[in-house]
């Protein structure tokens, strides 16, 4: 039975790409659950399903089996012209590569998210402006991607992501091009500017020192999500892990 | 969203070149080739053109074009003069004969006799002289062209091959041993031929001709007030046994040759595939490859919420401004190259249906190569965004 004040909840959910020999259970029967106002970070090792499950939590991806509710719809069920628009209302995203569009300034790429979705023109930029400023970039508007540090483009991704005011945000590897210390700057933001209690971020990353930002940590292996623990217990079997290894060797 | 979609059609500037140059090209040469081909086909008829007063043109039934004269016997004039509803009849002749100019070069001259009594068939602008010079003796009317070319005279007399001037109206030709004096000056349209053009009366023009017992090249009619032409025309071909055309059958008649019976379509219709070929290859490459850079922008639109055919819509937008700025520049520089380079060296008349056959070409252009990227559009997976 799917609670009602938990903003995502996946259960036994199940994932498959190809037939036959090229057949590969990407998840194998994912539980979890993420409540209201929580950021939860989604770690473990590559091929072990984050992707493909933050694409099913997005909408992106459909389940093959399982029950799931993100934010008390299942978009698995909808249609892909329904959970398009679903996505456009309720998601936000983050992206690895920021995935700005060079040809135009920053505003407009800010903008994009409003415009897809036929709002008008001057309202769309005037919220653009507004978030701009909030993620330190006022005065830059017009600079075009190409002309910012890697901070300040995932700055801009920050705000095109928060534009249309999604409850669900979903950032993939959000630090991952970015130095230590704009790593942390960037979470740190990402972290202000979406503290909400209708909002629900989840981070997926490989990225130890961002750990605290989050307030859960879901471990991912082989398909399946192993455990839930706090950042605390996540940096410290961490060590753990890092210690075996070095007694090992 | 549409400006933001053309921001990146034309902030892509490599890319953007790149199809407009193509795009440009495909239209330059589709466009330029096109005019070509439709000025010299419009010159194979420009004495029909030149003849506005005749309703139908009367000439021996083998005749195939203009300028293949097949002459008539002369009595052929009374018969068709004598059919019901003909309202006037005059003769023309028309050939081609070699003229000694005042240099002593030789030139050969296209020969037109209009009738002695009418002077029908004379072109309506005279630059210099009056068209009623003709009634003096031995008297003839050049075109422009032709005085100012091929009939032109060496500055000095001495030196044959130096600097030349036009030629004047009172200075003398030899046509067959007969001379003829320059008495006026015309405006014409270029001839397919490209050969000066001489005016004269009919009787002057079979004198100026070797000795012939049929001289009589074409019969211009005129249909009396009320009579329908196309009914005069089947009714003097029915008593005749002449071949009759309207001006318009018988400029079609004489494009029809050149169209079938030589390798000039085929010349030109190469030349137009090339032009198209190189629009596709180069434009709808350079198009397709534009949105493949793009599609990345465009998953994660569709991650956005962008439905896909909201994102079709804005590559069709990007196809459209390239295909217009595409055309409009080429089908530009055609009409420039049109404008400047003068009538008689260049054949050139682009008509109407030139730009929208370049249109059309154009549009082809960018839809297949639309359609090939919007299919890649279409497929994109959205997920493919969290893939890096």
């Amino acid at each position: 039975m799917i609670e009602p004040t938990n903003s995502i909840v996946c259960n036994e959910v199940f994932k498959t790409f190809g037939v036959g020999d090229s057949m590969v259970r990407a998840l194998r029967g994912v539980n979890l659950e993420v409540r209201f106002g929580e950021m939860m970070a989604l770690v473990g090792p590559s091929g072990c399903g984050k992707t493909t499950l933050i694409s099913i939590l997005a909408g992106l991806l459909q389940r093959d089996e399982g029950e799931l509710a993100v934010l008390g719809t299942d978009p698995s069920a909808l249609s892909n012209h329904e959970r398009t628009i679903w996505r456009g209302k309720n998601v936000g995203f983050i992206f690895q590569q920021f995935n700005l569009i060079p040809q135009v300034s920053i505003l407009e790429n800010v903008a994009v998210p409003l415009l897809l979705r036929h709002h008008p023109k001057k309202d769309a930029l005037d919220r653009a402006a507004k978030l701009l400023q909030e993620v330190g970039l006022k005065g830059r508007e017009l600079t075009r991607p190409n002309k910012l540090s890697g901070g300040q483009q995932q700055r801009v991704a920050i705000a095109r992501a928060l534009v249309t005011g999604p409850r669900l945000l979903v950032c993939d590897e959000p630090t991952s091009a970015l130095d230590g210390a704009t790593g942390q700057m960037v979470m740190g933001l990402i972290r202000e500017l979406t503290a909400a209690a209708e909002r629900v971020v989840i981070v997926v990353t490989h990225d130890e020192r961002i750990y605290h930002f989050a307030d859960r940590i879901a471990h991912l292996d082989d398909g399946r999500v192993t455990h839930v623990s706090t950042p605390a217990e996540a940096l410290a079997e961490s060590a753990q892990r890092m210690g075996d290894a070095a007694k090992r060797h | 969203m549409r400006s933001i979609a053309i921001k990146m059609l034309f902030g892509d500037t490599a890319k953007f070149y790149g199809i407009l140059l193509g795009l440009s090209f495909a239209t330059l040469l589709i466009a330029q080739q096109a005019s070509i081909f439709v000025g010299l086909m419009s010159r194979t008829y420009a004495l029909i053109e030149e003849t506005p007063q005749a309703d139908l043109w009367v000439t021996d039934p083998t005749m195939q074009f203009v300028d293949d004269t097949k002459p008539m016997q002369v009595t052929a004039l009374q018969r068709v003069r004598s059919v019901d509803g003909v309202s006037w009849a005059v003769p023309l002749f028309k050939g081609l004969l070699v003229a000694k100019l005042p240099s002593g070069s030789r030139q050969i001259c296209d020969v037109v006799g209009v009738d002695d009594a009418s002077l029908i068939g004379v072109p309506a602008r005279m630059i210099k002289g009056d068209v009623s010079v003709l009634r003096k003796p031995d008297t003839i009317i050049i075109e422009t062209r032709g005085a100012r070319s091929r009939l032109a005279q060496p500055i000095n007399p001495a030196d044959p091959s130096g600097p030349k001037r036009p030629i004047e109206i009172g200075e003398e030709l030899e046509l067959n041993e007969r001379r003829a004096v320059i008495g006026g000056i015309a405006e014409t349209k270029p001839t397919f031929q490209n050969v000066p053009t001489i005016y004269t009366t009919y009787s002057r023009a079979i004198g100026f001709a070797p000795a012939n017992r049929r001289t009589l090249s074409m019969i211009l009619v005129k249909a009396a007030p009320g009579v329908s032409v196309t009914e005069l025309r089947d009714r003097i071909a029915r008593e005749t046994d002449l071949a009759v055309y309207t001006p318009h059958d018988f400029a079609w008649t004489t494009i029809t040759y050149w169209m079938t019976q030589t390798g000039i379509p085929i010349n030109f219709g190469i030349a137009i595939a090339l032009g198209f070929l190189v629009g596709v290859a180069i434009a709808g490459q350079m198009f397709y490859n534009f949105t493949l850079d793009n599609l990345k922008y465009f998953g994660a639109m569709k991650a956005m919420g962008a439905t896909t055919p909201r994102l079709l819509g804005l590559v069709a937008l990007q196809g459209a401004v390239a295909g217009v700025l595409g055309l409009g520049l080429g089908l530009g520089v055609t009409s420039i190259v049109g404008l400047a380079i003068p009538g008689d060296k260049l054949a050139f008349k682009m008509t109407w249906h030139i730009p929208v056959i370049a249109a059309a070409a154009v549009i082809f252009i960018v839809v297949a190569s639309s359609l090939f990227s919007m299919r890649r559009v279409v497929q994109l997976d959205p997920s493919e965004v969290f893939q890096g």
